[in-house]
């Protein structure tokens, strides 16, 4: 066949099957689940990539992207089989830390309703705190960029308190606040607004002073300058703050969980592996992984949508 | 008619903090009347750009007034248009939204949404109204930018350079473009160029200038008929005139070898 990276997969797909279905499995501690989860996983997947492949034959874009991808879906695929093959059919690894995909999908399966639970009070607490620093750091960005006064009085305290990683404040936060949650909450935005605020009236600092003496000279009065010229000039730096910040409150909220607040999905992983279940803690893991991706997949979404008319910007 | 700016004997030094202050306008009176096209010419540092910033008002001289219209300059102001060597599109509006930010910014664009129609077809650029500035070619953008100027109906408008970044053919229709809508609108015109062939091919008077002191050394009418011709013996005679003053006419030496 003359394009066989869309078949790729699927015959990836099929080799771990054969392999969880037919190769001897050596007698080993790991618990069995209820369900062989690793094999209704498998299934999913080749009828999902079977569509794939099968579809490519008739549309143009889907045969573009599976093509591309072929050969690395493929190669994921394979390594989901060797960690199969490494724990569950050969035991090679200690049995408590490395358990089967089985018991890591069994988990998420099973503990479905309680993991939405955590990741909802997850997202609530990065939420408020994400959302206040990022709009408390525009205003102090914008009031540092464009006004000497505020540059004075507050850019010594960003230069003090900016670089102090947020969760060294943990001590004296947690003992200020009422509530562990607002205490996480204001370090996620204590994260944020530093590299808001910073990249905000840098990006001001460095727009072109041509820009303002046209505007001036076409009628635009210091208000309208600030919203319609400042403003729309920095965008592209201030996603380069919120893109920082957004890391660094990924960091915070993990960090807070695990210290303070008793909610959340970095506080679940926490406890589960003091209870030394590693299934749960994987599930965790992988449940942060997708969410904190489709996140920052969500901001550069925002952004390309707002800096169309930047050319040459940054893909992530 | 309106547009007419009278300048007496302004003054500007720029002090610095290491070395003598700067004198760069030195003492220069001019009136530019109404509707007339006048070009600053001269070498780096006789302070035509100056002139040109203060008349805009983003720079106040250190002595002396400007008036538009008996008016005193003292900011920018909508009245008189600028437009830079550098474009200077906002990059983030489109070809349309630029022309629009002058009405917008006054809060006169809703009732006058079709001006912008009108100048994007003055300048020939009604295909590109939804393209981005990264988009044009450098003629088409310092279209935009004049467009962007003119849309605001300034009693002057101020160019400083504005043809100097681009390549001899654009140059010569842009200047061609620039006239046309110079007799279209009857704005007063006042540019700063290195051109002297582009000074004596588009204005009524060309003013020398020269530095140290920076002041204006002379003031030349131009009294051909339009449209101008590049080898009209007159344009040649004047543009070796000018050459002179500004001492970049050369000797023309006899040959010292016969044959």
């Amino acid at each position: 066949m003359k394009n066989y990276r869309p078949w790729l997969p699927v015959l990836s797909i099929l080799l771990a099957m054969a392999v969880e279905r037919l190769a001897p499995e050596k007698v080993t501690k790991h618990l069995v689940t209820k369900h062989p989860y690793y094999f209704y996983l498998l299934i999913a997947l080749f009828v999902l990539f079977g569509i794939f492949a099968a579809y490519s034959l008739f549309h143009k874009g889907i045969r573009e992207w599976i093509t591309h991808k072929g050969w690395f879906m493929a190669a994921a695929i394979a390594l989901l089989n060797l960690y199969g093959i490494v724990t569950k059919k050969a035991g090679l690894l200690p049995v408590i830390y490395f358990p089967t995909p089985d018991r890591i999908i069994g988990v998420l399966v099973e503990e479905r309703g309680f993991l939405f639970t955590c990741l909802g009070s997850s997202m609530k607490l990065l939420a408020t705190g994400y959302f206040s620093g990022a709009i408390i750091g525009f205003i102090t960005g914008i009031a540092i960029g464009f006004s000497r006064k505020a540059e004075y009085w507050i850019m010594p305290f960003v230069r003090l308190l900016g670089p102090i990683p947020s969760t060294a404040w943990i001590p004296i936060v947690l003992i200020s606040f009422p509530t562990t949650f607002g205490a996480s909450a204001f370090l996620i935005g204590l994260a944020v607004w530093f590299p808001t605020t910073v990249m905000t009236s840098s990006g001001i600092a460095n727009i072109q002073n041509a820009y303002f003496e046209v505007s001036s000279t076409l009628g635009a009065s210091r208000f309208y300058q600030i919203f319609k010229v400042g403003i729309p000039a920095a965008m592209p730096h201030m996603f380069l703050g919120l893109f920082n910040g957004t890391c660094a409150s990924f960091i915070t909220l993990m960090t807070a969980e695990m210290l303070g607040v008793k909610n959340g999905i970095g506080w679940y992983i926490n406890w589960q592996r003091e209870m030394l279940s590693y299934a749960n803690v994987y599930t965790g893991l992988i449940i942060i992984a997708v969410t904190f991706s489709i996140l920052v997949t969500l901001l550069f979404k925002v952004r390309d949508r707002l800096l169309v008319w930047q050319k040459g910007v940054v893909k992530w | 008619m309106v547009g007419e700016i009278r300048i007496e004997n302004a003054i500007k030094i720029f002090p610095q903090q290491d070395a003598e202050d700067v004198t760069a306008l030195n003492g220069v009176n001019l009136t530019i009347k109404a509707g007339e096209f006048v070009s600053l010419i001269g070498p780096s540092g006789c302070g035509k750009s100056t002139l040109l910033r203060l008349i805009a008002g983003l720079d106040s001289a250190t002595s002396g007034a400007l008036y538009l219209d008996d008016e005193p300059i003292k900011e920018p102001s909508y009245e008189r248009g600028l437009v830079f060597q550098d474009p200077t599109l906002f990059p983030w509006l489109n070809i349309r939204d630029n022309i629009a930010f002058g009405l917008k910014a006054r809060g006169t664009y809703k009732g006058s949404v079709k001006e912008v129609q009108e100048f994007l077809e003055l300048v020939g650029l009604s295909t590109f109204a939804k393209s981005f500035p990264h988009q044009l070619s450098g003629g088409m953008a310092q279209r935009a930018s004049l467009a962007r100027a003119l849309v605001n109906r300034p009693k002057v408008l101020l160019l400083d350079e504005p043809l100097g970044a681009l390549d001899a053919f654009t140059r010569m229709n842009m200047q061609d473009e620039l006239i046309r809508i110079w007799q279209e609108r009857g704005t007063t015109m006042v540019m700063v160029t290195h051109d002297v062939d582009e000074a004596i091919y588009l204005s009524d008077r060309v003013v020398v200038m020269t530095p140290r002191p920076a002041k204006i050394e002379c003031s030349i009418d131009v009294k051909l008929f339009r449209p101008r011709a590049r080898n009209n013996p007159e344009f040649l005679s004047l543009r070796s005139k000018i050459l002179e003053i500004l001492n970049f006419a050369g000797k023309i030496e006899e040959p010292n070898y016969y044959l």
